[in-house]
């Protein structure tokens, strides 16, 4: 059995930023990543970043991973397991892991779960037709493997990451029809939203999929307009002759772990679905779990950089490693996560976090 | 929509189980997920249940009439993901 100060489940950039921060302070650090790449879903992320400089604003999200790898692989005191994934969790604090085709223990101290989520996905007629993808689909095939996955798609979904990746097919030379969104109105910045429209990609509100159609694959999409209740309006069914529709629906996080370890849950639908209850350093009701990034509750990648810092210094803090600029970098780590969520567009995630949040740490 | 169309719904695309065939557990009785995932296999595949759960919960609140945070996910066994009976057989690899 591998024995380790913190391990810490996924490397995408909640999982990276822990660790760094973790083993900056004298740590031993384990991470295990499912994929055989580091980085999570920044590697697949052309766009650049908000935010202020600390959070890497400017940036696109493949190159901020790119500089995280880079300043984990100074750090001797980190083990990267790729291809690792985490199996489960038992109550003497062991956690089996796959590493390849070998099956692994692992007792950290502590353990810091940075899991992510997953796509959330919509039941609708022939849903399991050729060319139907979540939005992660659609970005690994372009950005990470340059493959066009259609020629004309449909968006389904006006947040964030529907608006971004419909510029994106944009830019890989794929035309995009519409986007259909089921919400009344736009979720997504408007600087994303507007900028999507200016090409002449038209935002339908207030519209879901009636069905998807085709024979051995997608041939097209019938939509139609959405009452108050969210009840389907007959009469104003909409065709697009398709060969793509992408479901950008909203990601719920991957709990499975936590669930296992007896973490306090709570259903909170503005974090994306059931999360853990945690106090301000990212500590779980379990003594020993922290969470990090979208496992705690859907958010951005900004945030999940800043809950990895904090989560990995109040781990490492946990066990009496101790640094000079320890209690800077806890504060400021603070500050820049009340930063990230005093805008407006914050508020549903600030809402969702008060119905988890435990009192004071550290 | 046609039922029939509607009935045909890919819930769990590991599983191949359709919406007519939730609906169908649901009116046999089973009223949490952790029913329907036993009488069905619905969330038991590859994926064990991160993408159809949320659905089948949907589901479960329209027929019961509950809130979606009344409506409890099945248990979380381990292995969480799948792992071959070779690699588990062949016990902890040693460092």
């Amino acid at each position: 059995m591998r024995q380790t100060d913190i391990a810490i489940v996924g490397a995408g950039p909640a999982g990276l930023m822990a660790a760094i921060q973790a083993a900056e302070m004298g740590a031993q650090v384990l991470l295990l990543e499912r994929a055989n790449e580091l980085g999570g879903q920044l590697i697949k992320q052309t766009h650049k970043f908000f935010g202020s400089r600390e959070e890497y604003a400017g940036e696109r999200g493949f190159e901020i991973a790119h500089k995280l790898m880079d300043q984990l692989v100074q750090l001797s005191n980190v083990t990267v397991w790729k291809n690792a994934t985490a199996l489960g969790y038992y109550p003497d604090g062991v956690l089996s892991v796959k590493q390849g085709n070998s099956f692994c223990l692992v007792k950290p101290k502590k353990l810091i779960v940075a899991t992510g989520a997953s796509e959330k996905t919509l039941a609708f007629p022939n849903n399991d037709l050729p060319g139907i993808y979540g939005a992660g689909a659609v970005q690994t095939l372009m950005n990470v493997y340059g493959v066009k996955p259609a020629d004309r798609v449909l968006m389904v979904g006006a947040g964030n990451i529907g608006v971004i990746v419909a510029y994106q097919l944009l830019q890989a030379g794929v035309e995009v029809a519409a986007i259909i969104e089921a919400a009344p109105k736009i979720g997504a910045y408007w600087v994303h939203a507007s900028k999507i429209q200016r090409c002449g990609v038209p935002i339908l509100t207030g519209h879901t999929i009636k069905k998807a159609y085709g024979t051995d694959r997608l041939s097209g999409v019938t939509v139609c307009r959405l009452d108050e209740k969210w009840n389907q309006i007959p009469g104003t069914e909409q065709d697009f002759a398709v060969d793509g529709l992408c479901l950008a629906v909203g990601l719920s996080p991957l709990t499975e772990l936590l669930w296992q370890a007896g973490c306090k849950m709570e259903f909170v639908p503005e974090l994306g679905g059931y999360v853990p209850w945690r106090n301000a350093d990212l500590l779980t009701t379990h003594h020993n779990i922290y969470v990090a990034g979208d496992v705690a509750g859907v958010e951005e990648a900004s945030a999940a950089m800043v809950e990895g810092k904090l989560a990995g210094l109040a781990a490492a803090f946990a066990l009496r490693y101790q640094s000079e600029n320890f209690a800077a970098l806890y504060h400021e780590a603070k500050s820049q996560l009340n930063a990230l969520r005093s805008a407006p567009v914050s508020a549903k995630v600030c809402n969702g976090l008060c119905k988890v949040m435990l009192g004071e740490a550290v | 929509m046609s039922e029939q169309l509607e009935d045909d719904i890919i819930i769990c695309r590991c599983e191949d189980i359709k919406l007519s065939e939730i609906r169908q557990s649901i009116a046999d009785g089973n009223l949490s997920t952790e029913e329907i995932k036993r009488s069905c296999r619905c969330g038991m595949g590859p994926c064990q249940g991160r993408t159809c759960m949320p659905l089948v919960a949907q589901e479960l609140a329209k027929a019961t009439g509950k809130p979606l945070a009344e409506i409890s996910l099945p248990t979380f066994r381990q292995p969480v993901a799948a792992i071959s009976l070779g690699a588990l057989a062949g016990g902890e690899r040693h460092e």
